[in-house]
């Protein structure tokens, strides 16, 4: 566990990529297979089945420590984050124990099966045979929340370094079921020279470049080709060697997750790699993006679920056609393949991203400005003889978003944020007027400067009013403008309306509380936005990165 | 039951004796527990603080300040209060200031550290009827390990990043903090530089006899020096990502404050290591700290003042949080900038 918890604070210790590698590339060199197994299945995000609810966990932790329940709640407020928490509130270690990660995970794995009170004996005896460092590791791993902010990339260039196996190679061999063990990663790293399948490795992605000023400067409107932006989450369809894997951008493997598609591997012919978008699709239109990640979030794909969320690949571009990588030819011959390609495909889970065509720039201008009312952000321009480059390349795609909405809105209320802004209020409740009242809008984390969340901190501990547990109160002085990408009517709110990926544009300082703007102004941009809108379907633009972070 | 104490608008106010402890606005007479900045305004009539005090209050203040003494333990009468002075274990001369009138005692702590500390007295319970307590770091979580692991902690990482090239450069705050960290360095490993802001007040602690490693101003060295990668720089939390740290050329950085137990406060921090030193002090110091008052009412102020009192209450305990406008230490904010710096003028460029 020693080492193990060392690692995890090399990682948390440093920014650089090459530092990060080295730790790994030490870690694995020196691990016992078994506990090497078990680290690349911590670092690369699996986690295993949460054992014991964090009720009883928290429950147990106040116990051992010998607090009450709110001071235990108090703390928790100041940390962030229960694992740690928990790591520093119970006392030092009686009995010192070292075991090795596996040993310990053996420990996770037996809570599954035990009864209450031997899980409680299991959990506690850990606790207390454990240092702070180790035992925070161990909470997380126990909690599921192990993240050290390493890519399974970066953890994979690790690995290979340490055992002179090429990356892409581990890559492969750690798709689908993988289960650790002494034997699957000496059969992960063996250097085996008969495994020269072809790897079902992504492109880099072609990335749009933000497109700020007037979209006419591009020049002549026939040299690009526009499409609808889409909200999803975009992906790589490779097909190779009898073989279909998906990919995300952050070369995430999503293959399992999306078992609709599963179809396509008999349709598709061998050698070819598309890009495109998955998107929630129902009834020929996209479905708002929080469906989707609702369908992410969950452990197990019921039957449900797939109905009501049910997901499409939308094409973008063809860049492997044959076997070839055909990435330098022009993107207008490449579509013009694409396009064949998913007629003869003819499955209804394969679609093409439809091209939009306008007389002139103006009139793409005010297409664009449809694009709420289709499920869309705004427009992609790519030039026609655009190569598929990689990475965010200047020049040859555009990513042409409409403006989000903005509102004034007066800060009413804080709580602490949690991670990298614990102890700091960061999150921030925002209101509208109402009626003469200040009605809870949104809430925001993100937007300040890092000066500027220390002042508004600063400004928000002298002006306290209420506590709400974690919450406190403001006095209603402090003015934000907020955008957002979209709004719906909600239940569930108080304001009647919810509104998508709130963030903050900028502090005015130059107006005062009554100079906000009010719940009626928003519910203008709502029936603006639902006139349009002949399906009433909405996006949003929650990064696709959050989506799997876990 | 009238207390001795009162909150006014200027501070805390002793009306039998008609002076002020820590005020922050300026007022005529002021007793002053220590010489952070939220503790000891500047422009007073007259200031009464510790004989080891008198230094550092001195660089902090200025030379036109009129500045009293009073060795710990001693006690002078002021209308028939009874002022005695005792040892707060915070930083160099800092003390509790211990009020008794007609059998009545009162007890302010001012900010104070029940660990050990080379480079000042250590901290003295004193029974008292109120004690007014501080509360920076009230919370079970904040619980600090052996000063000797520490600073061996600290001295290992100096260590290595000696042996790989690297300069140590080590944010601390330049009054208290920056002298204990230094008290315990091992001059062994290589130079010990010092910010400006640091040095003045060193010097002012070696006047009032402690006694530290050798120091050497940073503006003294020329930029470049091979012996600087071997060097470990103390100074101020206000450094930090100024170009006066370029000097150093590659270094490696680490912030000294109780907030780095939190594993948040140091990513926020942005530096490579955070080491966990206090001057305040811990959960365990102050519920050990006001037990042993054996007072009957606790005034808590600064920090978690809230759930301390509530977790005292819990105990049975008469306690109240009280509203100052302390600010002890912060996690973010930089309360303790220092004003009297040595002259550390920007470096010139090399012919």
């Amino acid at each position: 566990m020693k080492q193990f918890t060392a690692l995890y604070v090399a990682l948390n210790e440093t920014n650089k990529t090459t530092v990060k590698v080295e730790a790994l590339a030490r870690y694995f060199a020196a691990a016992s297979d078994e506990d090497a197994a078990w680290a690349l299945y911590f670092l690369t995000g699996r986690r295993l089945r949460l054992a014991v609810p964090t009720k009883r966990l928290r429950g147990w932790a106040i116990e051992q420590a010998g607090l009450s329940e709110w001071l235990f709640g108090e703390c928790y407020d100041a940390v962030g984050d229960l694992s740690e928490t928990i790591a520093l509130v119970l006392p030092p270690p009686e009995r010192k124990q070292d075991r090795s990660l596996a040993a310990w995970v053996e420990r996770i794995q037996e809570l599954q099966v035990a009864e209450s009170a031997r899980q409680r004996q299991i959990v506690t005896e850990a606790w207390l045979s454990l240092d702070e460092t180790d035992r925070f590791v161990w909470n997380k791993l126990l909690l599921g929340g192990f993240r050290v902010g390493v890519s399974q990339q970066l953890v994979l260039r690790g690995l290979a370094q340490a055992y002179r196996v090429e990356a892409s190679q581990l890559a492969e061999r750690l798709m689908g079921q993988w289960q650790p063990s002494a034997e699957a990663f000496r059969a992960l790293v063996s250097p085996d020279p008969s495994d020269t399948r072809p790897h079902l490795r992504p492109y880099p992605f072609c990335l749009a470049h933000p497109l700020e000023g007037d979209a006419a400067s591009l020049g002549q409107l026939d040299h690009w080709m526009a499409e609808w932006k889409w909200d999803g989450i975009r992906a790589q369809l490779v097909r190779r060697d009898r073989r279909m894997a998906l990919w995300s951008r952050g070369e995430e493997n999503l293959t399992e997750r999306f078992p609709e598609l599963d179809p396509l591997i008999a349709r598709i012919p061998d050698g070819t790699v598309l890009d495109g978008e998955l998107l929630p699709w129902l009834d020929d239109a996209p479905l708002p993006f929080t469906s989707l990640q609702t369908r992410i979030n969950r452990k197990a794909l019921t039957r449900s679920i797939l109905r009501r969320v049910p997901v499409v690949f939308l094409a973008y571009d063809l860049i492997e056609s044959g076997g070839i990588d055909v990435r330098d030819r022009p993107f207008r011959w490449r579509r013009d393949e694409l396009e064949r390609l998913i007629l003869s495909c003819a499955v209804p889970v394969l679609r093409i991203s439809p091209r939009v065509t306008a007389a002139s720039w103006q009139d793409l201008a005010s297409l664009r400005r449809s694009s709420r009312a289709r499920g869309a952000e705004g427009l992609v321009l790519k030039h026609a003889d655009s190569v598929y480059a990689a990475g965010r390349v200047r020049g040859v795609w555009w990513k042409w978003k409409v403006e989000p909405w903005t509102v004034d809105a007066v800060l009413t209320a804080a709580q602490r944020g949690s991670g990298r802004r614990a102890s700091l209020y960061t999150d921030y409740t925002f209101s509208v007027w109402d009626n003469g009242q200040l009605v809870p809008l949104a809430k925001a984390y993100s937007g300040l400067s890092d000066d500027e969340i220390r002042q508004v901190d600063a400004w928000i501990r002298r002006h306290m009013r209420e506590k709400f547990g974690p919450v406190r109160t403001v006095d209603p002085e402090l003015v934000f403008e907020l955008a957002f990408e979209g709004i719906q009517r909600s239940t569930r709110h108080k304001s009647g309306l919810a509104v998508r990926f709130p963030r903050i544009l900028r502090w005015r300082r130059d107006k005062t509380a009554d100079q906000a703007d009010s719940l009626d102004a928003v519910r203008a941009m709502l029936s603006a936005q639902t006139h349009s809108d002949p399906s009433s379907t909405t996006g949003s633009t929650i990064r696709e990165g959050r989506l799997f972070e876990r | 039951m009238e207390c001795l104490i009162e909150v006014t608008d200027h501070g805390l106010y002793c009306a039998a004796g008609d002076f002020y402890i820590d005020p922050w606005r300026p007022v005529p007479r002021a007793i002053i527990t220590h010489a952070h900045a939220d503790h000891a305004c500047r422009g007073c009539g007259r200031y009464l603080t510790t004989s080891d005090g008198l230094h550092v209050l001195r660089t902090r203040l200025g030379e036109a300040a009129v500045i009293d003494t009073l060795d710990y333990g001693r006690s002078i009468d002021v209308s028939g209060v009874r002022i005695s002075l005792h040892p707060a274990g915070h930083l160099l001369g800092s003390a509790q200031i211990r009020l008794e009138r007609q059998g009545r005692v009162e007890v302010v702590s001012g900010d104070y550290k029940t660990e050990s500390d080379p480079t000042c007295q250590p901290f003295e319970p004193i029974r008292c009827h109120t004690f007014l307590t501080e509360s920076t770091f009230g919370l079970p979580i904040y619980r600090w390990r052996p000063w000797s692991q520490e600073i061996e902690a600290i001295n290992g990482w100096w260590q290595r990043n000696a042996d790989e090239g690297f300069a140590s450069v080590i944010f601390a705050y330049a009054l208290g903090k920056a002298q204990r960290v230094l008290s315990g360095l091992n001059p062994a490993i290589g130079p010990i530089v010092t910010h400006g802001a640091v040095e003045a007040l060193v010097r002012a602690y070696r006047a009032t006899g402690v006694s530290l490693p050798p120091t050497r101003l940073a503006s003294s060295w020329s930029r470049g020096d091979p012996a600087l990668r071997r060097a470990i720089v103390l100074a101020p939390p206000s450094a930090q990502g100024s170009p006066w740290l370029n000097r150093f050329g590659a270094a490696r950085t680490a912030f000294a404050s109780g907030w780095m137990r939190i594993r948040g406060a140091r990513r926020r921090r942005a530096v490579d290591r955070g080491f966990v030193v206090s001057d305040h002090a811990d959960w365990p110091g102050l519920i050990g700290a006001i037990r042993a008052t054996s007072a009957e009412l606790i005034l808590v102020t600064h920090g978690y003042a809230a759930t301390l009192a509530r977790w005292l209450n819990d105990q049975g305990q008469d306690a109240r949080p009280l509203q100052t406008r302390y600010v002890g230490e912060r996690p973010d904010d930089e309360v303790d900038e220092p004003e009297a710096t040595l002259d550390d003028p920007p470096e010139r460029d090399g012919p």
